[in-house]
Formats: structure tokens, sequence, C-alpha cells
């Protein structure tokens, strides 16, 4: 008797579409879990993948890079609202630490410690880490907040509902609610700046070159070169949120 | 537009040790105290509900209906606290058709709605299905064509069908316990899972939001349901006053201990965060803490529930005890929620110092709009309960 071949091919035909369509699936199930899992991936593209380094022991605390954020940035200008600010540490003889940034360093700074009272003192500019693996990306419900391919993290003001949860989820208090775009708010590197090939404002008007930003994929970038002649250090490194600011002579009481 | 900023540079006098500059303003206020809060009682009294219906409790028949209804009252007004809190309100819809998968948040829409169309509407028009066909059958006029609406046009009440409607609503309470401890669960993950604060990031905060859940939502059945039968001027059923108070006690405990096992787990691991936490729990929220949600909401009601489980007293003063703890394990669970949120931000993920709160009386988050938002469910549940009276229902237990 004939056997009917059409039928085996049939059968083949059925798995093998079968075992596409599963794959496809499957494929579709682990991808949005890709965000959590390869966050941390660089983009193998062309383009730069931007740090920052901060090199402490420059930093004066003049308090300009706050100032020029402010009005790069329409940040208000109230002491609640920064992108960007400069804190005092003091360390005390006795070990305490004292910790100032009044009005984030705008109006510079008065040492409050008697002099003979003080172990250390330094200036820490803060600002967004642009984390690889940023939690306040992580957590936006909608993707307001999301990372350029160059590594930046920014936010869709049209897009961001305001629920506040990414200001909530950044461990270095970076975030604010914006009072008058009733959006949330933060450092973008002047991203806006960079794409005409200008330094990010507190860069470009920092008297002494404490900050500099840079390709990371570039081993002959200024930023390549900061980190290889210094030991640096990220904050709250625990945390695994992978920042890209890098701090030079960070001390250990500095969260 | 100018801006009244009054508040913020008022609490900025009030800074203890050092904060970041953008951590004055708190960012989550009494909106979304209540927003964990409703939820809460929302999946609590599911589940006081499923223990008559799965678990097969019958002295808790008088409160099962009544527990469904206080639970989609609470439910119908869960997300409202959350939506006017937002910053762009109009928007808040972009969070169901274009969710980040990657956010806790991002989820709630979906949990949300699958526990109120799925499980809560499904499972009360199945137990309401026959009487009101007979209420269609029975009523003149306007209600007449209401509850016709509401059969949806299925008017079988042949014993067969309505064999059919128990064993559909049985299913859907069994799915509905897993959806119950997921909606709350889930709620408490969207705190547990923040890194940056070691207040909120804590692997048990969802078993605990559960947990104190299910405490909150029992005492609120238990509250309704004298209240209730005072206002009908019926008697109360002691039974089943008894029983839920048996399962508020036992859950209490369980509640009781995951929150000691946290605390205790905290003061033991002592990690970097320690010290700001320490300060926490014995200065900025002593009141709230140890007073209110503590010794009012937990260990008052924990010994008064465990003597009452070996000696009972007459029923006047059972009843007594019972209406009084009911409403102090409510208030007890409120500050708890009060505790994670605003607690949560109180102090600096510096962990050098603390902000301040002051809730306002009026705005958008102030105490009177809180008010509201606590009062409407009981509006809700007043009107469900004229429309759909559970004394009126083919076998009240009532």
């Amino acid at each position: 008797m004939a056997i009917n071949k059409d039928n085996t091919n049939r059968r083949k035909f059925l798995i093998n579409s079968g075992a596409i369509l599963g794959g496809v699936f499957a494929t579709t199930l682990i991808k949005p879990f890709n965000a959590v899992i390869f966050a941390a991936e660089e983009p193998k593209k062309a383009l730069p993948w931007y740090g920052v380094g901060i090199d402490i022991e420059k930093c004066i605390g003049c308090g300009r890079c706050a100032n020029a954020c402010k009005n790069e940035n329409d940040v208000p200008r109230e002491p609640f609202f920064f992108r960007n600010w400069v804190e005092q540490y003091t360390i005390k003889n006795d070990g305490s630490i004292k910790v100032e940034s009044p009005n984030g360093g705008i109006d510079g700074f008065k040492q409050s410690v008697p002099d003979e009272e003080i172990f250390k003192t330094f200036f820490v500019p803060k600002m967004c880490n642009h984390c690889a693996k940023s939690p306040c990306e992580e957590v936006c419900p909608v993707g307001a907040t999301f990372r350029s391919p160059e590594g930046v993290v920014m936010i869709d003001v049209k897009y961001c509902i305001g629920c506040r949860y990414c200001i909530q989820a950044c461990p270095y208090g970076c975030r604010y609610m914006h009072p008058v775009k009733n959006v949330a708010d933060k450092c973008t590197l002047c991203y806006h700046r960079l794409k005409k090939g200008l330094d990010p404002a507190c860069m470009a008007n920092c008297p002494t070159g404490a900050r500099i930003y840079g390709d990371l994929h570039d081993k002959k970038s200024a930023l390549v070169k900061f980190l290889k002649d210094h030991n640096c250090m990220v904050l709250k490194p625990q945390l695994n949120t992978r920042p890209k600011l890098y701090y030079n002579a960070l001390a250990q009481e500095v969260r | 537009m100018v801006h009244d900023y009054s508040a913020l540079y008022q609490a900025l006098t009030k800074v203890d040790g050092y904060i970041y500059p953008n951590e004055i303003e708190l960012n989550w206020s009494i909106l979304i105290v209540l927003y964990p809060y409703i939820t809460g009682l929302v999946a609590g009294a599911f589940i006081l509900a499923s223990l008559e219906r799965v678990f097969k409790v019958k002295a808790l028949k008088p409160t099962y209906v009544l527990s469904l209804l206080t639970a989609l009252s609470f439910l119908l007004v869960a997300t409202m606290p959350l939506i006017s809190h937002l910053g762009q309100p109009q928007r808040f819809y972009e969070i169901m058709i274009t969710p980040h998968s990657s956010s806790p948040m991002a989820i709630f829409g979906f949990v949300y709605l699958w526990y109120l169309m799925v499980v809560l509407l499904l499972e009360i028009w199945f137990d309401y299905r026959k009487d009101m066909v007979r209420w269609a059958n029975e009523k003149k006029g306007v209600m007449r064509v209401v509850y016709r609406i509401l059969t949806l046009g299925v008017n079988d009440v042949s014993p067969r069908a309505l064999k059919l409607d128990e064993k559909i609503g049985y299913a859907i309470t069994v799915i509905g316990i897993p959806s119950a401890f997921l909606l709350h669960g889930y709620v408490g993950f969207i705190f547990g899972s923040i890194k940056a604060n070691p207040w909120w990031s804590t692997v048990l905060m969802p078993v605990i939001f559960l947990f104190s859940a299910m405490v909150s939502g029992i005492a609120l059945v238990l509250f309704i349901y004298m209240v209730l039968t005072w206002v009908r001027r019926q008697k109360l059923d002691f039974l089943c006053l008894d029983t839920v108070a048996k399962y508020l006690f036992y859950i209490l405990i369980l509640d009781f201990t995951l929150e000691s096992l946290d605390q205790i787990h905290r003061f033991y691991a002592a990690e970097e965060s320690f010290e700001i936490i320490s300060l926490l729990v014995s200065g900025k929220l002593d009141i709230t803490l140890i007073l209110m949600q503590v010794t009012i909401g937990t260990l008052i009601p924990l010994i008064t529930l465990g003597i009452l489980q070996f000696y009972k007293p007459k029923e006047q003063i059972r009843k007594f005890i019972y209406f009084i703890l009911s409403i102090m394990v409510l208030i007890g669970i409120f500050f708890m929620r009060w505790n994670v949120v605003i607690g949560g931000q109180l102090f600096s993920k510096s962990f050098y110092g603390f902000t301040s709160f002051k809730l306002a009386l009026i705005g958008r988050e102030g105490f009177l709009m809180a008010s509201i938002w606590i009062i409407v469910p009981f509006l809700i549940l007043a009107f469900l309960l004229w429309l759909l009276p559970p004394w009126k229902k083919t076998e009240s237990d009532f």
C-alpha cells in the first residue's frame, strides 16, 4: 500500500511552525525583563557612552556649578529644587560628621565648626550619577524616564504622569518634582549642549576644572585618563546601580 | 502662576541634621497613606468572605455578603487617592496603555481591574443573580428596569442554573483568594522593592502588608456588621461575632510576629542605616508607631482578644469590647500605613538627618480631602446595601 508522504511532511511542517511560534512566544516573554537583567549592557554602536569624573581635591565650594545649572535648565530658584548642588563635609576631631549645603552651595559656604575642632573638611559636588542600572528608570510606570543611547538618563516631560516613584527610587536624592511643570525633573548632563558640542553648564562654569565628562568607550578620552590616573570611587556601590559618576578622593563618610 | 513655597520654607527651618536639598518636600503624603490602607481593607474583607465560602466557616455566614459589598465599595475608591495625587492626573491612563514592564507600579492597573472585574463584580453578581431576578419580578417602575439590567438578561432560575451559579461563584472565590493576596502583597512590593530606602526595602514588606490588610479588613467588617445591625435594630449573631474576633486574633498574632521579626532583624543586623532608623523609630515616629500602631492598634487588641479566647464575659460587655477593638485596630493599621509611607520619607537617604512633615488641613493633599476618600466608600456601601440588601436575599442569614 502506498504511504501518504504528504502526511509526514505536514507533520514536520506543524512541528517546525510550532517550534518557531513557541520560540517567538518565549522571546516575547523574556524580552520585557531585559531592562532588569541586561540593563548594564552598553551599546555596541559607535556612540559615546558618557560618564562624569569629579575631582574632590579640586573643588573649592564656590557653587558656580549649581548656579549655572539653575540658569541653564530652568530649575526654580527656591532652595528646594536642585539638579546639581555642593555639599560641605566636616569631620570633627571627635569623629562626628557635619554636612551642610545651604541653598545647594549657590551662595557659597561659611565654616560653622571652629578651626581647632576640625579634623578635615572638603566639598563634594553632587549631581545625577547617570547610572547604567538606574533604579529611577526601572520604576517609572510609563517609561517616561529613559536612557539615551549615550547612557544619559532623561525624562520625557510630555509623558511623565508625576507619580514621583522615581524620586523615591533614586538613592542619591538627584530628582525633584518641578513645581511649575508638575513632572519629575533631573540632570540631563545638559544633553542639549552636548549635542551642540558644548560642555554641560556646570563644567563650563567650574573655575578649577574639578568636573569632566567623557566617553568611557574611548580609551583616549579625558575621562578614561582621569580614571586611570586616580583611584576613583562611586557613591553607594553596594546598591549595584552602576553609577557613571566617578569621584577622585572620595572619603568613606560621603553618602 | 505664583507658587506658595511658605510650607517648604517652614519645613526648611525644621530640618534636623543634613538632608539632600531635594528632600525637604515629602513626595508621598496622606493620599498615598490611604492607598495601601484602602486596598488593604478590600483584600482583608474579601479574605473574610472567602473563609465562609471556601473554608466553610459557617458561623461567618452573616458577614459573607457584607464583606463582599464592603470590599467592592472600598475598591471602587482605591484608585482615587492615587490618581488625584499625580502631578499630571489627566495622563493617568498612560499607565494602562503603555505600561513599563520593569516598574512595580505599572502593573497596578491590571491587578486592580482583574480584581474588580473578574473577582468581586462576578462573585457578587453570581451570588445575587437569583435574587435580582426575583426583585425584577416583584418590583415596579424604575427599580424593575434597574434589576432587569443588573441580571444582564440571564433570568433562568431553574435548580440546574442555580447550581451552576453556586459552582461558578465558588470557583471565583477560589481564584479570588490568591488574587486578594496578589492585590495587597503587590502593594507591599511597590514599597519593598525600593532599595534606595532601607525603611521600605525588606522582603517581608509584601507579607506584612498582606497580613495587616487581613487584620484591617476583618476589623472593618466587624465594625460595619455591628453598626448595621444596630441601625436595623436587629439582634447581633454572637457566634458570628466571636468567630470573626477569633480570626482577628489569629491573624493579628501573625501580623505582629512578622512585623516584630522585621524590626528585630533590623535591630540585630544593624546595617548602615541602623542609626538613622533607630532615631526615626524612637524619636520621629514615637507617637504614630509606638503609641498608635503598636500599643493602641496591636498590643491592647491582641491581649484583650487573647483573654476573650479563654474568658467570655456577658454578651453586652463583649459587644462593647469588640466594637472598641475594631476601631482601635482600624486606627492602628492606618498608622501602620502612615509609618511606612510618611516614616520612610522623614529621614534622608544620606542617613545624616531628617525632614519634617505637617499635614495640611485643606488642599489636594490635605486632611479634609483625605477624609472624603474615607467617607465616600461608606456612602457607596450604603447605596449598595440599599440596592442589594443582603437581608432580603432568599437564604438570608443576616
